[in-house]
């Protein structure tokens, strides 16, 4: 019974979506099953926030390695959570004067901008790697990101300004983007789109039980 | 001209209310809140800096429910066929007919990655991507997930799943503790394997970064739909020396895991993954399924090539097909 109920709804929820996708009345129970996800996500929040309280209190009580970063982390949580909660009168966290907004503006989103500024260096790093021409292949895909590149910034139309219009270096960027690079990306769309659909069928036929462990 | 504004009335001569908008140069407007069987008349005002000019009343028309969306006919027919090859590859597997599937590096790479593991003492970090359980890409992460942790319980490996939505947490734990079961190991399990992070995914990659460096994994599985943090997470792990197999269908992404890890599942290999790792013959029936469709994208775009091809040189006047479908 443990397995079957929830292979059982999977099936009917699944199912019905699909159908709704075809047949437009069923869109009200579509909805009405998108309603309840977003409610029942809602409520696995206060989960997942008592298991990271839980998870972190732990290490400190035990004294575990790395325990002061748990002081870190449920300091933080109170710290953003309190003033959201208690002393912005209710008011988003995008509403200039609250001590929200402050918290927002001056700690959350540099931090995340700081993280996301890390992106540049490991493009760099991985592209150092990923460009070696070890191989074929490799020069090959070396040879399509010199040209990207170049096209991509005045310097290589104006080493290549010599030859005819059309054939310059910006010209042979776009035309990487415009063909091979779509050609490849549209076949590897394909088959996400046909592997969706046979994973979903799995799914909903209640064949796939690894997410039941079997 | 500046725009239009739509009206709406019951009645043809008085009552007209707005009902919204459409940019200068539209040609029509979709009315989505409508009362079946109640007929209503349009009349479209056109604005301009020197004033406003209103059309005739439309004739009255009236919505009613509509059994079959016809513009996803073609979608349909497709889905069907691709369905239906599904179901007959499944049921010849179930006859015990032998099918072929290529190999899939990064899949017979998972034993290797999960035996390094135990050899080195160190930890299986399992990342199931950054979305919900919504998301396909979740989903199949986390079947993946129920066969990393089977052999992680059967080699006797450290596993740790960090994720970042509470509801994935709840997925990948009842996951794992099912494949510990299943294993023969329950006593190795517990529920602190499986941890929530933040929902938030700079914040994620920031937790994920000080555990790779503190920890430094033996084996690192990034499974599931990634956006920017990916190369972040991968170039990290990379630094710390652990296998890295990643899977994605986001093509936009896939580039930085070919570029930083040691094998990636790319697009359909993601969701091929579960079947090829179970060997379970109905599983990979599903996956000879998929190659009808391919074999049938694969036709109407040669055709519709050629169509085009003649079209252009010869002029034919043949139909194209991206107008077709």
């Amino acid at each position: 019974m443990r397995r079957e109920v929830p292979l059982v709804l999977t099936a009917m929820v699944g199912l019905t979506m699909i159908i709704a996708h075809f047949i437009p009345p069923f869109n009200i129970l579509k909805d009405l099953f998108e309603d309840w996800f977003f409610i029942i996500a809602a409520f696995a929040i206060y989960l997942g926030v008592l298991n990271l309280i839980r998870v972190n209190a732990d290490k400190i009580y035990r004294k575990s390695r790395d325990w002061p970063f748990g002081i870190v982390v449920i300091l933080g949580f109170l710290v953003i959570t309190i003033p959201g909660l208690f002393f912005s009168g209710g008011r988003s966290f995008s509403d200039p004067g609250t001590s929200f907004y402050f918290l927002y503006i001056h700690v959350y989103y540099p931090l995340s901008a700081t993280m996301f500024a890390l992106l540049a260096f490991f493009v760099a790093s991985a592209s150092y790697r990923a460009f070696r021409a070890r191989n074929v292949e490799a020069t090959m895909l070396l040879a399509a990101a010199f040209i990207l590149m170049l096209g991509r910034v005045p310097i290589g139309d104006w080493i290549t300004a010599w030859l005819p219009e059309g054939y310059r270096m910006g010209n042979a960027a776009d035309w990487i983007m415009d063909f091979p690079q779509t050609a490849g990306q549209r076949a590897i769309m394909i088959g996400i789109a046909l592997g969706v659909v046979s994973s979903a069928l799995r799914v909903i036929l209640g064949l796939e039980r690894a997410m039941g462990g079997d | 001209m500046t725009g239009y504004e739509i009206l709406r009335s019951t009645n043809r001569e008085e009552g007209y209310e707005h009902i919204g908008g459409a940019a200068p140069g539209a040609t029509y407007f979709s009315d989505s809140n409508t009362e079946n069987k109640v007929k209503y008349f349009y009349r479209v005002r056109a604005i301009s800096p020197w004033g406003t000019s209103e059309s005739l009343p439309s004739n009255p028309v009236f919505s009613r429910v509509q059994w079959f969306d016809f513009s996803r006919l073609t979608l349909f027919a497709l889905a069907l066929i691709i369905a239906c090859a599904i179901f007959y590859f499944i049921s010849s597997a179930k006859t015990g007919k032998k099918l072929f599937i290529r190999k899939i590096a990064g899949l017979e790479a998972v034993d290797d990655a999960v035996g390094r593991a135990t050899e080195m003492g160190r930890k299986i970090i399992y990342i199931p991507g950054i979305m919900d359980m919504d998301s396909m890409q979740t989903i199949a992460g986390v079947t993946i997930l129920g066969r990393v942790a089977k052999l992680a319980a059967e080699y006797e490996a450290k596993l740790e799943v960090p994720v970042s939505k509470s509801l994935v947490m709840v997925t990948c734990r009842e996951t794992v503790k099912e494949a510990y079961i299943n294993a023969g190991r329950p006593d190795a399990y517990n529920d602190n394997m499986v941890y929530y992070l933040t929902d938030d995914q700079f914040g994620y990659a920031a937790a994920l970064d000080g555990l790779f460096l503190r920890d430094k994994p033996a084996a690192v599985f990034l499974q599931g739909q990634f956006y920017a943090e990916s190369l972040i997470l991968a170039e990290t792990a990379n630094s710390v020396g652990a296998i890295q197999i990643a899977g994605t269908a986001m093509p936009s992404q896939l580039p930085f895991f070919v570029a930083a890890c040691d094998y990636t599942l790319i697009g359909e290999e993601l969701f091929a993954a579960s079947a090829y790792l179970s060997k379970d013959p109905k599983l990979l029936g599903s996956l000879k399924g998929q190659d009808v469709g391919k074999f049938i994208f694969l036709l109407v775009i040669l055709v519709g090539v050629l169509f085009l091809t003649l079209n252009s040189v010869l002029g034919l006047g043949l139909p194209d097909l991206a107008t077709v479908f």
